[in-house]
């Protein structure tokens, strides 16, 4: 049966109001009073952006969210969406002293969507402005999502001419089109291309590069290229009926979410989501909360190897959304050229490796699959574009961790393309830092990093250190386990 | 249960608490909540000749999200009439009988004094309190903190009341004043039978940054207040000290500043008070407030075997010396430790930039503390240069977890030596100079 959207336009409105609604001033004053202002910030560190988030803390708590967003936006040129999509816990909220008191750590990331909505909801600019004199430089980012505009973000504030190439209409990449729509709404991302764009930086979308324009060219107008390209289509299952019309890519019925109207969006009563990643989860949960009256998850796995975070996998849990763990997908049902349900097989881990248990296959009836098993590495694009560009085994670009530099002097790298498949913090970070590289390799001068005024005055790679080499909460668990058991 | 009875100079309430002159003690319908509620006594809001008030009158301050840690007012004496408060005091006295009720004066002329001193025996008041500190208004007509500030005035005044008192007098203290001590004698020489103090102390307590005026507000413009509430306590229990310990001042003590919880009052009688006085607590959260003062401090007394308040009384007073009687010698240092440490550091930068720079970082690795505070691996933690640490307190106050840092008493082999006794060997040629720090 063909699909058809379920609920009306008010019920969806209030179904996907914002999960972490913001704070009210005086919300944000008591929370931000909370915050210790510790010396030398485990939170910094656990930013891949760097942001000094004590200083501005500390600026939301003296009653100036501009000069906080300010702290925040000159760290991280997508603060406000960070703000709410990090996955917090397992970053700078998960690394907060408080923790440590047994008491709730600061809610970093809602301070930070408080600052950075009072500029952008008050149309302040806070950045500072970008230098009058410029070094004669161009440089090409391509790709404008996450990656691409904190890389160009950067590189216009150090004083170089900057143009992003972006193949689709709309900017902001997944920061626009995949992120649950409960978490942020894509106004947000181009608000925020909008503020990179404010800097100087050219941006033409709707241009691919290597059709519209030739890498040839890029090279001859650009003297550096950076590359954030991201990662490709959904990976396919290979089983039966995966071409049927209601077979669909997870993320591309995330985009469709973003890019029209809530009411026209067909979703099933009964929808199988193939994958127990962070996109899974917000495919399932957006499935309820279109309508589905049954959305579950099918995965290979037991539950303990899901790469989903456990904040998102209790939010499925409370949206309703069913888990079938063990279980893997054989073949799509086809009834009249639709899918009327999922032919699925019981799993077992023998040594490590995933096997079907014989005679033990059953249908769940359903009317959608969404495949969320992880997205196509970019491997074939980037041959035809930089044919001599090194790729792992993994099928990642080869690049130096501090500067995003490839085996190709002039082209550097950031985001998923690079890292496999990261947070957007990590993104921006990785353009941040490849922005670093790029102005070292072009200028032959490294990149003065600003000292962290919540840190001055602390001895040896302070400064910047979450930027550099950003520590990460399950790093942080294992030396918990173990110090508790010293 | 502790006997929690009290007896300011004859003047006899079941408990020490009062409320203090002030807006919770303006009428006898609040007199009759605050009975109520618990309270052993009232001091009535000043009665004087009826003033004109204006709007508004209070203003706060605040710290982060706490709020009214400190207020300030311009708000006068009464401005009821004399005869109503007499009356409505007389009604009180009626139906509470073995509760204290004092009646808080101000006039100017000395016949003035004789008669409204008459008028609250008369009234059936249990003592009279003689309000010489309010720092706002009334003391631009001369009376108010312009007599507390000269205890000549004060001295004159006091002995006019002396003159037709029939029950006891308290004198109140302004803290504007350079020595309280000064004030408390002129009240001993006039007579008084005790002081209470201290009243308010004056203050702004912010800028509007919008209009320049400051809070609070009248029209366009502000006056300078009365400043109490919880901050003003560390000056209050300074004064009440000082007069407790001058043997020529040697009157009972009423102590007011501040006070909201069992232990800032067991704090005040530790300190010399007899009763204790509270308005700021009040006018933030009511007179309910008595019933956590009462069973906090009789369960402090019974965990400390102390069956009444006069075996409190005045306990901390004789450990307080002039600084010139302590001993050079006694040493402690700071110790961390990092069971309990959650790895914030302010306790290094505050040694680093606001003390004596005696905290290293150190790489946790280099210690033998596993993996150190926190948990971030390789984080460098605190360490205390025991040897270099002054002992100065300052790490273990920023520190925001309970006993992580504990000053720890060392013995450094060297005899106490007090400051004048180290001068006087030094005169005598008996040791050579401590060498200045480096």
């Amino acid at each position: 049966m063909p699909l058809s959207p379920l609920l009306p336009a008010d019920q969806l409105a209030a179904k996907f109001a914002d999960v972490k609604p913001p704070l009210r001033p005086q919300e944000a004053l008591v929370e931000a009073s909370r915050c210790l202002y510790c010396f030398d910030a485990p939170c910094i560190m656990a930013c891949p952006t760097g942001i000094d988030i004590p200083a501005f803390i500390r600026k939301i708590a003296g009653g100036s969210p501009a000069a906080a967003a300010k702290t925040i936006l000159t760290a991280n040129i997508l603060g406000a969406s960070c703000a709410r999509v990090c996955p917090t816990s397992v970053l700078c909220e998960g690394a907060c002293v408080l923790d440590d008191r047994d008491e709730q750590p600061i809610q970093i990331g809602r301070l930070q969507r408080y600052a950075t909505d009072y500029v952008s909801e008050r149309g302040l600019q806070v950045l500072p402005p970008i230098p009058a004199s410029k070094s004669g430089k161009k440089i090409a980012v391509i790709g404008a999502g996450p990656a691409g505009l904190g890389c160009a973000a950067e590189l216009a504030r150090l004083g170089h001419a900057v143009t992003i190439f972006e193949k689709q209409r709309q900017p902001g990449g997944l920061n626009t089109h995949g992120i649950a729509y409960y978490k942020m709404k894509p106004q947000v991302s181009l608000a925020e291309v909008r503020l990179v764009e404010s800097l100087g930086v050219e941006l033409r979308c709707g241009v691919k590069v290597g059709t519209d324009v030739k890498v040839a060219d890029l090279e001859r107008d650009f003297q550096a290229i950076f590359v954030g390209v991201g990662l490709g289509a959904a990976t396919r299952l290979r089983i039966p009926g995966e071409s049927l019309p209601e077979v669909r890519d997870a993320l591309e019925f995330i985009a469709q979410i973003h890019t029209e109207p809530l009411e026209k969006v067909p979703v099933g009563r009964t929808v199988a989501v193939i994958g127990c990643g962070n996109t899974a989860i917000d495919a399932v949960t957006q499935s309820k909360r279109l309508g589905a009256e049954r959305a579950f998850i099918v995965y290979r796995r037991g539950e303990e190897n899901m790469s989903a975070y456990d904040f998102e996998y209790e939010h499925a849990k409370h949206d309703g959304a069913e888990f079938l763990f063990n279980v893997a997908p054989v073949g799509v049902v086809e009834t009249n050229g639709h899918v009327s349900g999922l032919r699925l097989v019981r799993t077992r881990v023998l040594d490590g490796r995933v096997e079907a248990v014989p005679n033990s296959e059953w249908v769940e009836p359903c009317e959608l699959v969404l495949k969320a098993v992880g997205q196509e590495k970019q491997v074939q694009l980037l041959r035809e574009l930089f044919p001599r560009l090194q790729i792992d085994d993994r099928g990642v670009i080869a690049h130096d961790a501090l500067t995003g530099q490839t085996n190709l002097a002039h082209i550097f790298v950031g985001g998923d393309c690079g890292n496999g498949g990261r947070e957007v913090v990590n993104a921006v970070g990785e353009g941040k830092k490849a922005a670093h590289g790029i102005h070292r390799f072009l200028m032959h001068e490294p990149v003065p990093l600003p000292p962290q005024p919540s840190r001055l005055g602390a001895k040896g790679g302070a400064t910047g250190s979450g930027l550099l080499q950003p520590i990460r909460a399950h790093e942080l668990e294992a030396a918990l386990t173990k110090s508790t058991n010293r | 249960m502790a006997d929690l009875s009290c007896n300011l100079a004859g003047i006899k309430s079941p408990n020490p608490f009062w409320v203090a002159s002030g807006p919770p003690a303006n009428t006898a319908y609040q007199a009759h909540r605050a009975f109520e509620a618990g309270w052993g006594g009232v001091v009535w809001k000043t009665i004087g000749t009826p003033i004109v008030n204006v709007a508004s009158r209070y203003s706060a301050l605040n710290h982060g999200p706490n709020r009214l840690i400190g207020l300030n007012n311009i708000e006068l004496i009464s401005d009821r009439a004399p005869e109503t408060n007499f009356r409505e005091i007389a009604e009180v006295k009626r139906r509470w009988p073995h509760h204290a009720v004092i009646a808080s004066l101000m006039v100017e002329t000395r016949a003035e004094w004789h008669d409204y001193v008459k008028r609250a025996a008369d009234a059936g008041a249990d003592g009279i309190e003689l309000n010489y500190g309010c720092p706002h208004g009334m003391c631009e007509r001369g009376m108010g903190s312009a007599v507390g500030q000269q205890p000549a005035v004060a001295e004159k005044i006091t002995s006019w009341v002396m003159e037709a008192a029939t029950i006891p007098v308290i004198v109140k203290l302004t803290p504007n004043i350079t020595d309280v001590t000064a004030a408390a004698r002129a009240a001993k020489r006039a007579g008084a039978n005790a002081i209470s103090l201290i009243n308010t102390i004056n203050s702004i307590t912010n800028v509007n940054l919008d209009t320049f005026v400051p809070e609070p507000t009248v029209g366009r413009l502000s006056s300078h207040g009365g400043y109490c509430g919880p901050a003003v306590k560390p000056i209050a229990l300074n004064m009440v000290h000082a007069c407790a310990a001058d043997p020529a001042v040697g009157l009972p003590i009423s102590g007011i500043g501040g006070i909201a919880t069992w232990r800032d009052a067991a704090e005040f009688i530790a300190l010399g008070a007899t009763s204790l006085q509270v308005c700021t607590a009040i006018m933030h959260y009511g007179f309910r407030i008595v019933e956590d003062l009462a069973d906090g401090l009789n369960a402090y007394l019974d965990a400390k075997g102390l069956p009444s308040l006069a075996d409190l009384r005045g306990r901390a007073v004789p450990s307080l010396e002039k600084w010139e009687n302590l001993d050079l010698h006694f040493q402690r240092v700071a110790r961390i430790d990092y069971d309990k440490c959650i790895g914030c550091n302010l306790c290094y930068i505050a040694c680093e930039d606001g003390a004596h720079q005696c905290i290293d970082l150190v790489n946790p690795d280099e210690l033998a503390i596993g993996l150190g505070p926190g948990r971030v691996p390789h984080k460098p933690v605190p360490v205390v240069r025991e040897a270099d640490c002054v002992g100065c307190n300052l790490c273990s106050l920023v520190c925001p977890v309970d006993e992580c840092i504990e000053m720890t008493v060392v013995n450094n082999g060297l005899a106490p030596l007090t400051w004048s006794e180290y001068q006087a060997k030094l005169a005598r040629g008996e040791m050579s100079p401590i060498p200045p720090h480096p």
